[in-house]
């Protein structure tokens, strides 16, 4: 929303423009996943069922750098052990590897962006947040490597196998943390769907009558799960519900708002505690490594440079950073969008948007356990 | 307004499926040479893989490998990765994939396979016998790895050989167009059976061996 600055309901010629330029590419990128995701998931059993496809235009292009610079790192490392010079090559080319692979599977793209849309997340946080899970990764890196295979040498054998500890330990968290928020969202698209029917009651029955039922139907709400939810659109009952509900402070703050016609600014509802929990978000997806830099260590190592491989390690978390942010910032701005334009809606604005961000929380869900089980593409671990 | 909004939201699924599962690249390289092994009465019995894998991985493979001189890797010493190799090889269905006449074979687990170190550069050899030994007037061998992790190339010179063919075997292989980024789209024809006309993989390796 701030990326776009979109002031009214109306988008301008460029903002449709850009709109439609990014779901073309969205749906690129989505075609050919697809495509890709029904290779690797029905290997070698039955039969593989293979469009006549072409991968071209802008993800051809993808693949096709990123195989060149990671060839390139190879022989970069090695001259650098004669010269010098060679390192700063190294570092370009992990700089421009790191903003090229990202737009690979993992590197948490996806959990990353599905949370920021479930929360209300300001973009500036998601950017930072990506930063932080890019780092993450590369830290894990280096330290597999680092304690493995340069402190106790171990094989690589035994280093996939720690590699493979971590993608369970971090795909497992992925489901639970999907698990938690698409509780605390199906709490709020609950409350959101009773607000809508209690407004479909007309106004007047609410001014003569309205109080005195609220009264009453409010001291059985505890008992009654979601049933008080309808009430939550009258706001100056909130604090009351929402203690006994045993609702955290953050969701509390987003569904304040869900009977009204205006969304909040994602800034006012940055509350305290959203820092931690995003936190938790991104390292969820930031302790598993990424086997490109593993690969690159352990060279680097074997050439005597393994500082060169730290450095270029860490320039490939920033380059992924930037890609991760960018497409974290366009997920926040879509949903920025999005909100304006349920904004105009009578009541059903909230509601599509409490939908949007149980959606989204649910795909974070689906994506921790699709990664646990195998069907959701992730890069391999090289073992063998 | 109604239809923007549709847009939006569209655009928004579109992105978070989109956004984790773009397509991989491959992190491995593999140049690949086949020999087809035929039995004295004409049956095709196996495929023996000579694979000879990049730098990098070659060196993240040997890492921790105990050594009696420093840089040498004899055949006993990498006995054990070999042997971690084929294991873990055999998940992936050995990245081989054989059709006889339009129908899938069967490999047992591979034999006689061992590592050497040259050049800088692991070499896997490994016999991947057939389930059972069979004549077909065409048989297709396909070499590649469903998820592009691994990237194969047939190597440049003699990158298929038949051992104790009938001699009017012909073969005839076919290369991915583009090594990086292009699909392949399989000549159909080749496969007899029309049923799995759709039958085909980017960045295959196609090996064809015609007995009329």
């Amino acid at each position: 929303m701030r990326l776009l600055n979109v002031k009214s309901l109306e988008l301008t010629v460029g903002q449709k423009a850009a709109l439609l330029g990014i779901a073309v590419l969205a749906l690129a990128l989505t075609g050919d996943s697809l495509w890709h995701a029904a290779l690797a998931q029905n290997p070698f059993g039955g039969p593989r069922a293979v469009p006549d496809q072409q991968v071209g235009g802008i993800v051809g292009w993808l693949l096709a750098k990123q195989s060149e610079f990671y060839r390139a790192m190879s022989s970069t490392i090695r001259a650098a052990k004669n010269d010098g010079s060679a390192v700063w090559t190294l570092l370009g080319i992990s700089f421009a590897y790191g903003i090229f692979h990202a737009a690979g599977p993992g590197h948490g793209k996806a959990v990353i962006s599905s949370y920021l849309v479930a929360n209300e997340e300001t973009a500036r946080r998601g950017i930072v947040l990506s930063f932080i899970s890019a780092l993450a990764q590369a830290l894990v890196a280096v330290l597999i490597v680092g304690i493995g295979a340069w402190l106790l040498n171990v094989t690589a054998k035994t280093m996939c196998g720690t590699e493979r500890i971590i993608e369970i330990a971090s795909y497992g968290l992925i489901a639970a943390f999907g698990a938690r928020l698409l509780w605390s969202k199906g709490r709020g698209l609950l409350r959101a769907v009773q607000a809508t029917r209690t407004a479909a009651v007309p106004e007047l029955a609410l001014a003569h009558a309205g109080a005195h039922r609220h009264e009453h139907a409010h001291s059985h709400a505890f008992a009654a799960g979601g049933d008080h939810a309808g009430h939550d659109h009258h706001g100056h009952h909130h604090d009351h519900h929402h203690h006994h509900g045993g609702h955290d402070h953050a969701d509390h703050r987003n569904d304040e708002h869900c009977g009204h016609s205006h969304g909040p600014e994602p800034s006012e509802l940055a509350g305290p505690g959203g820092w931690k929990r995003g936190l938790s978000a991104v390292l969820t997806v930031g302790i598993r490594p990424c086997s490109g830099a593993i690969l690159v260590l352990v060279f680097a190592l074997a050439q005597g440079l393994f500082w060169a491989g730290v450095a270029a390690t860490f320039v490939m978390g920033i380059g992924t950073a930037i890609t991760v942010a960018t497409i974290a910032t366009i997920a926040v701005s879509a949903k920025g969008i999005a909100r304006r334009l349920a904004a105009g809606r009578e009541g059903g604005g909230a509601l599509v948007m409490r939908g949007l961000e149980f959606a989204a929380a649910g795909l974070v869900l689906l994506l921790g356990v699709g990664l646990l089980l195998g069907y959701v593409a992730a890069e391999r671990v090289t073992c063998f | 307004m109604t239809r923007s909004f549709a847009w939006g939201f569209a655009l928004l699924v579109m992105l978070l499926a989109g956004a984790g599962r773009a397509s991989a690249h491959p992190h491995v390289w593999v140049k690949s040479a086949s020999e087809l092994v035929y039995a004295a009465d004409g049956t095709i019995t196996g495929v023996r893989h000579t694979w000879t894998f990049d730098d990098m991985f070659s060196t993240y493979a040997l890492q921790g490998i105990e050594t009696k001189t420093k840089g040498v890797y004899t055949r006993e010493e990498l006995a054990p990765l070999a042997q971690t190799n084929v294991e873990s090889l055999r998940e992936f269905g050995f990245f081989t994939f054989a059709k006889a006449d339009g129908k899938k074979q069967k490999f047992e687990e591979p034999v006689d396979y061992y590592l050497e170190y040259k050049d800088s550069a692991l070499v896997l050899h490994f016999v991947l016998p057939f389930k059972t030994p069979f004549k077909s007037r065409q048989l297709a061998v396909e070499i590649f790895d469903p998820s592009y992790f691994v990237d194969f190339q047939l190597q440049d010179k003699d990158p298929v050989k038949l051992v104790g063919a009938p001699a009017s075997c012909t073969t005839a292989i076919e290369r991915p167009r583009d090594g990086t980024a292009s699909a392949q789209k399989l000549g159909e024809d080749n496969f007899l059976d029309g049923s799995n006309a759709n039958y085909g993989a980017m960045f295959a390796n196609k090996i064809t061996v015609t007995c009329p």
